[in-house]
């Protein structure tokens, strides 16, 4: 009876959690102008010199897919990595802490209204990108193709939860650490260039951003004639994806627990202005 | 826990001490004495109040309380359960509504809003709109139920997160400052909420923590006062004023008056003196051990080419008992 409770509250925390990002895509319009347009024209930049140099005309959609995982790591960065300095800002993160629920399970909401909403948005502009530059995937490979994509956000949205619980600690830091985090990772991640052309053991380096291998999967599966430019074979992959999933959750799991505890003896859990 | 399973005393705490540290100009460490070794006894169903000037220690109290602060040292115990040992046990017993809070997400409506709370207390929506209906009619809200947060005052924002606190119907409620920057009528509606809710479920507790004098006085079961992190009086407010039943307390308004504290500083006979410019005059506040010493304060106020304009003799008021312990008034009025 008392673990079907915990259920009840933990599930229940989750879509209460969830519920600000998903109705914030239906009443917050400017979604579709800064979170589509201003994408496309970085992913135009690439797609014209591709163009310019005659690369193989995959590389077009190649370039669409990486600019349409960009939302994601966005995504990761500024509302689960620095989310709870704002929360604490606000005084939401008092109420969730003093609140009989688990705080995986308010992370776990923040995840999942972000995934959604982060979908939307990345649907839109592979969508709106394949228009405009005429791209054609090859949808062979469905369940690799959709385990490849779980995995990602799996691994990269618990990636974010650690991050949100090392952040628990920090103020404007955290701000600050989600910019100096943002640009190099889209060098690293190889969002608009194969991954491998950094060479094996920077792009193994950076193989621990989820994104990185998940990118590289979904090249391989969704372009097969670029198959020669993937970084490792997609069952690798797929296999490194589950592991960093799992690593990643646990990771969070004990970080929130330890920084909580932590940030409760330093007097830090609703300290505003830092 | 059922009401009969439930502990006598809701919240008890034993030589609570907090220190802050903090960090000075130069690197070296400044420790900052919050709480004093803090002995409390709430009962079940009381609605105790804790009254003090700011940075007194009321709000680090109400942290450690509600499991937000661990103590330097000492315990606490809310509804039985030790706070440091099991924080998420106590969880479950409490809530809490700070004055000036500014929780909630902009982008959802004031029902949205406290339904999502509630989904983190595991309540079933069909429950929590109920209770949001009938907390937004007490507050005075029920017509800004489908309003966006962001298009709120900060008056009626702090209506809804006093909505918040009892919407999940706690066996132990923390308060602070809940009336803070409200209007006179919603101030006077809430309080009269606070009153009747405790009034009508004799086993829930209310720790109120305020500024507001009149408040405390109208609607605390007991009054602690709390100054410098140290517990300097706990009683019934009756008894409190009890105390100052001997003196004598005087208001006096008089011409603006150059250096008052100077002024009385030689007179005998003074315990406690305060003094508020207001609207051009001085207006002076005496508690006085003998009446006498009276006519050597008019001598003074004379002496000093002084006029006077009133003067008032009254019963003793909770904030006369908060001058005479701390040695200063909070010189705020309750809206």
């Amino acid at each position: 009876m008392k673990i079907r409770r915990e259920v009840e509250v933990f599930l229940r925390t989750v879509l209460g959690r969830a519920y600000p990002r998903l109705i914030g895509l239906q009443r917050e319009k400017s979604w579709l102008f800064f979170d589509i347009l201003l994408p496309l024209l970085q992913v135009s930049a690439f797609v014209f010199v591709y163009q310019a140099i005659e690369a193989p005309p995959e590389f077009t959609g190649f370039v669409v897919l990486g600019g349409a995982m960009t939302a994601y790591w966005l995504n990761v960065l500024w509302s689960m990595a620095s989310q709870l300095y704002w929360e604490k800002e606000t005084g939401n993160l008092a109420l969730y802490i003093m609140a009989p629920t688990s705080r995986m399970a308010i992370l776990l909401g923040m995840a999942l209204g972000g995934i959604v909403a982060t979908t939307f948005r990345a649907a839109a502009v592979i969508l709106a990108g394949s228009l405009i530059f005429q791209v054609t995937f090859a949808v062979a490979r469905v369940p690799e193709l959709l385990g490849v994509f779980l995995l990602t956000l799996i691994a990269l949205y618990g990636m974010g939860m650690l991050f949100s619980s090392l952040f628990l600690l920090f103020g404007r830091e955290a701000w600050h650490l989600s910019n100096l985090l943002q640009e190099p990772i889209f060098l690293l991640s190889g969002f608009y260039f194969p991954v491998k052309s950094l060479g094996f053991w920077v792009a193994l380096s950076a193989s621990i951003i989820p994104i990185t291998l998940g990118l590289d999967a979904l090249r391989q599966l969704l372009f097969p004639g670029l198959l020669p430019l993937g970084f490792l074979a997609v069952e690798y992959e797929l296999g490194i994806l589950a592991f960093l999933s799992v690593l990643f959750v646990w990771l969070a799991h004990g970080a929130l627990r330890h920084m909580e505890d932590l940030a409760r003896r330093e007097g830090r859990l609703t300290v505003r202005g830092q | 826990m059922t009401v009969d399973q439930q502990p006598e005393i809701a919240v008890r705490t034993e030589q609570l001490r907090r220190i802050y540290k903090a960090k000075r100009r130069e690197g070296a460490q400044r420790e900052i004495v919050a709480l004093d070794g803090v002995n409390l006894e709430i009962k079940r169903g009381e609605l105790f109040g804790l009254l003090g000037p700011n940075g007194a220690g009321k709000t680090t109290l109400i942290k450690i309380l509600t499991t937000l602060l661990a103590p330097t040292s000492g315990r606490a115990w809310v509804a039985g359960i030790d706070v440091t040992e099991n924080p998420w046990e106590v969880r479950r017993h409490i809530n809490m509504v700070s004055g000036g809070e500014s929780s909630g997400y902009g982008l959802l409506t004031v029902e949205e809003n406290l339904w999502m709370f509630a989904q983190f207390y595991g309540m079933d929506s069909k429950t929590a709109r109920q209770r949001i209906r009938a907390l937004l009619e007490v507050v005075g809200l029920a017509d800004r139920a489908k309003t966006k947060i962001y298009h709120l005052s900060t008056g009626m924002r702090q209506k809804m997160n006093f909505a918040r606190g009892f919407l999940t119907d706690p066996e132990i409620l923390f308060l602070d400052e809940p009336t803070l920057g409200l209007d006179v009528q919603t101030a006077r509606v809430l309080r009269a909420f606070i009153k009747q809710w405790v009034q009508e479920r004799s086993d829930k507790t209310i720790l109120l923590t305020t500024h507001y004098m009149q408040e405390a006085d109208e609607l605390c079961d007991r009054v602690a006062i709390i100054d410098q992190g140290k517990i300097l009086a706990c009683d019934t407010p009756a008894n409190l004023k009890k105390r100052l039943q001997r003196a004598s307390i005087f208001r006096l308004q008089v011409s603006a008056l150059e250096d008052p504290d100077s002024l009385f500083a030689d007179l005998e006979g003074i315990s406690q003196f305060a003094h508020v410019e207001r609207n051009g005059h001085t207006e002076l506040h005496f508690i006085l051990e003998d009446e006498h010493s009276l006519m050597d304060i008019l001598g003074a106020i004379q002496r000093s080419a002084g006029h006077l304009i009133s003067l008032e003799k009254r019963e003793p008021t909770l904030e006369d008992v908060f001058v005479s312990l701390v040695g200063h008034g909070l010189s705020e009025e309750a809206p």
